[in-house]
């Protein structure tokens, strides 16, 4: 039988620097009826490009240079917009990383989904919405009736990541292009997101490229995998074979990334406490608590993670720390002595010595900054330094977080996501902290930079002495890195302690939820996860 | 060397407009060298028509026209460009103090400048000027006051998109004052839409003076200014003598150039790509 998508010696030339340059080689790919394909990398490994492609498709800037891309007998490389045009929505679908920036805000979900197919003249608004109810339900979306007709803004982050699945639905398309459908979500979110697309694409038997960088969520839905690099075919091979034996050692980098682990001494208990948070309340309005009688304690030289999904008031307690957000009651004691409230009041010595790296290094730095004065600012600022004596330091520095000299002169945007992150790490470093808050910063980087620079982290750590206050919802990094875990949900501490404690069960019952959320490189977690937690509610 | 790269990649328009306000700028410059009389010196006979000695004819009160209009470039440029400097200072500080302190500050301050942007401009400078008098400080002064409120209003928009950054953020928690924040951490992010409106607010204020000019309240005679000899020549069309639109051709000629380079940055700093 022939294959519904065959895509022959694809390459893609993307425009920078005044030159074509090659995104995607010469890539091969075919597609059965019903066949889920798994594409997975690092970002720039053209995973989005080959998948956009799948519908003759390429960004601005982009253009198919060669190749053949052959969907159910029908050639898409240049052939005419209106073929094109009919094709997409009603055969192929697409569903974007980020809902929320995909919806239109100012209408309702319901009218966004009738929007292709009566576009296309397949139905009338009525039918569209019959058909609505139903793929809602089938999604798994709490009250199918009536969730379409709330605006995007009124439903979570994971009902709208499957409101705009059923969209891709709404033509019964023959393929969809799911781009990192989860990247953006929760670990507890992302599970229902990955459930109601595993259980869709069964029901329906569809054909989906999946693409994601993340191995284990592809492993739960793919029949087959991709490992792709620099726009390049690392590996292809059936999920369970590539899993249980990969040949390439780059598929065995990716596969071992999250069986990093730390080994930190136990017996340090009576270190003195750097930083003491007692009682800490606080609100943006007044009214609502966004965190409530919160109490923590970080030691000299130790890492504490602090967990919990969007919106448990993880950032807010940082903000609070550092003194942006006055808390409402409490204190925050820091090396002995209380801290002012607010920023302004604080002393220069006590700023010096806790320090803050970011999630986005690229909104982190100013980018009219060179490294010189990115990193040097805050050495002439705490410590008068200047000329020979602070440029010997910057190349210190630089050193320390394994980055060449050459790099002084370097503005942000010629750096990778990784080295901002780097310079980042330096310019909390040239203060001398003995804290620094590090809020979500290895999310927003590839797994094998993540790896990195957490390794970086952990060794400045060894050299220095300095604690971490380390904000995460990401488990692999937490299990990772620290040594006491504070769960963290709606606010409040639900559990804290030492890191052996809180991962060896009994957990409490949220921390359970987030353990077992994590998804793990075996193809069948998903599947028993769902029957077991059905189980429970069963009993 | 970053802008002699960024003009090979200029398109066709902007070195166009570049080429009209070097030849512009060139005029101002080197006036005594090229002008072949002097600025006030009557030569000849009223409104004469282009000849070998008079190159653009010459005026109502028989001086040469050539002279006036390269006399003219030199004033006038001179005054808008002065007066747009002043303008950006004063509006981009207080936007940025608006932007940055927030509060009362943002709320005292804009207020102000509601109130001021409230009375049309042009009016509101007559009566100005009607009570200072006319001297050339008094006019860049009150046209640079008039004009800082709408640079306020940009550079507070701009300021507050920066404002909200982490690296700002970062900065703060390091303790920087707001000197610091506002020259090293905003205004290097602000330039690029800065620098477009720059070009543009100068053409405002280039035209204005000429209006005011026009209207007799801008820069007095005998100093050639562009808008003045458009008035002054003004009658003569009614003969069919045309020497008013030398001057109000180089008015237009001037604001074009700028206007394509304004398009070029507005382009740039947009960020499109095509």
């Amino acid at each position: 039988m022939e294959k519904l998508l065959t895509i022959k010696n694809l390459q893609i030339e993307g425009f920078s620097n005044e030159k074509w340059m090659p995104i995607v080689n010469g890539i091969n790919l075919t597609l059965d009826r019903g066949e889920v394909l798994g594409l997975i990398g690092e970002s720039g490994a053209g995973k989005s490009t080959i998948g956009l492609a799948a519908m003759g498709y390429t960004r601005q800037g982009c253009r198919i240079a060669s190749g053949s891309i052959v969907f159910d007998g029908m050639e898409l490389v240049g052939a005419p917009k209106e073929l094109k045009r009919k094709i997409r929505g009603t055969r192929i679908a697409y569903v974007a990383q980020s809902a929320a920036a995909s919806f239109n805000p100012a209408h309702r979900l319901i009218k966004q989904y009738a929007e292709a197919p009566i576009q296309h003249g397949l139905m009338s608004f009525a039918e569209a919405e019959k058909k609505a109810i139903d793929i809602y339900q089938r999604l798994l979306l709490p009250d199918p009736e009536r969730i379409g007709y709330r605006y995007p803004h009124q439903v979570s982050g994971g009902q709208l990541q499957r409101a705009m699945v059923a969209m891709a639905m709404a033509c019964q398309p023959d393929i969809i292009v799911f781009d990192e459908p989860t990247t953006a979500l929760d670990v507890t979110t992302q599970i229902e997101v990955l459930a109601a697309i595993k259980h869709i694409t069964e029901q329906f038997d569809m054909a989906a490229i999946y693409i994601s960088h993340d191995l284990a969520v592809v492993a739960q839905l793919a029949d087959r995998i991709m490992v792709l690099r620099y726009g390049n075919l690392v590996e292809e091979g059936d999920a369970r074979e590539l899993l249980d034996n990969p040949k390439e050692e780059y598929t065995r980098q990716l596969l071992s990334v999250r069986t990093f682990r730390k080994h930190s001494d136990q017996n340090d208990n009576d270190r003195n406490v750097i930083l003491k948070v007692q009682n800490v309340s606080a609100s943006y309005t007044g009214k609502e608590m966004v965190l409530e009688d919160i109490n923590l304690k970080i030691r000299r030289g130790r890492t504490v993670a602090l967990v919990g999904e969007s919106g448990s008031g993880k950032s807010t307690l940082a903000r609070v720390i550092t003194g942006l957000l006055p808390p409402l009651q409490g204190k925050t004691i820091f090396d002995g002595k209380e801290l002012p409230p607010a920023l302004k009041s604080r002393d220069r010595e006590s700023l010096r010595q806790m320090q803050m790296i970011y999630q986005m290094p690229d909104t982190a730095i100013n980018p009219r900054h060179k490294v010189r004065k990115i990193i040097g600012r805050p050495l002439s600022f705490y410590f008068g330094m200047s000329g020979k004596e602070r440029e010997d330091r910057i190349i210190d520095l630089l050193e320390k977080i394994e980055l060449s000299e050459k790099y002084i002169d370097r503005y942000p945007a010629e750096l990778s996501g990784g080295e901002k992150q780097r310079i980042c790490i330096a310019r909390a470093l040239a203060a001398n902290p003995n804290l620094i808050i590090c809020d979500e910063v290895t999310s927003a980087l590839d797994q094998l930079v993540a790896e990195e620079i957490l390794k970086l982290l952990q060794r400045l750590q060894n050299d220095l002495g300095v604690s971490y206050l380390f904000i995460t919802h990401d488990l692999a990094t937490v299990k990772a890195i620290s040594d006491e875990i504070v769960v963290m949900l709606q606010g409040k501490i639900v559990e804290q302690g030492e890191k052996q404690e809180i991962l060896t069960p009994p957990h409490h019952e949220y921390t359970e939820l987030l353990l077992s959320s994590v998804p793990e490189m075996d193809p069948d977690w998903l599947d028993n996860l769902l029957a077991e937690r059905q189980a429970v509610q069963a009993t | 060397m970053a802008f002699f790269k960024l003009l090979r990649q200029s398109p066709l328009s902007a070195r166009i407009g570049l080429a009209m306000i070097l030849i512009n700028i060139a005029a101002a410059i080197f006036v005594p060298v090229i002008a072949p009389y002097s600025e006030t010196e009557i030569v000849g006979d009223i409104w004469l028509t282009a000849s070998k000695d008079h190159l653009l004819g010459t005026d109502h009160l028989g001086r040469d026209m050539f002279t006036r209009l390269l006399y003219g470039a030199r004033n006038t440029i001179a005054i808008a460009f002065i007066t747009t400097l002043l303008s950006f200072l004063v509006g981009t500080i207080c936007g940025f103090f608006a932007a940055t302190l927030g509060g009362w500050t943002d709320l005292t301050l804009s207020r102000i400048i509601d109130i001021l942007m409230a009375f049309p401009t042009l009016i509101f400078a007559l009566m100005v000027l009607s009570v200072t008098g006319t001297s050339i400080i008094a006019l860049i002064f009150v046209i640079a006051l008039l004009d800082s409120t709408r640079v306020y209003r940009l550079s507070r928009a701009v300021a507050m998109d920066i404002e909200v950054m982490e690296f700002v953020e970062a900065a703060k928690l390091r303790g920087e004052r707001i000197w610091w924040l506002m020259r090293h951490e905003i205004l290097p992010n602000a330039m690029p839409p800065l620098v477009a409106e720059f070009g543009l607010r100068f053409c405002f204020i280039f035209l204005f003076i000429a209006a005011l000019s026009f209207l007799g309240l801008g820069i007095q005679p005998p100093t050639a200014d562009w808008g003045g000899m458009v008035r002054e020549n003004a009658g003569a069309i009614t003969f069919g003598i045309f020497t008013a639109l030398w001057p109000a051709g180089a008015i237009a000629f001037l604001t074009v150039g700028v206007n394509l380079i304004v398009d070029w940055f507005l382009h740039i700093a947009s960020g499109l790509k095509d």
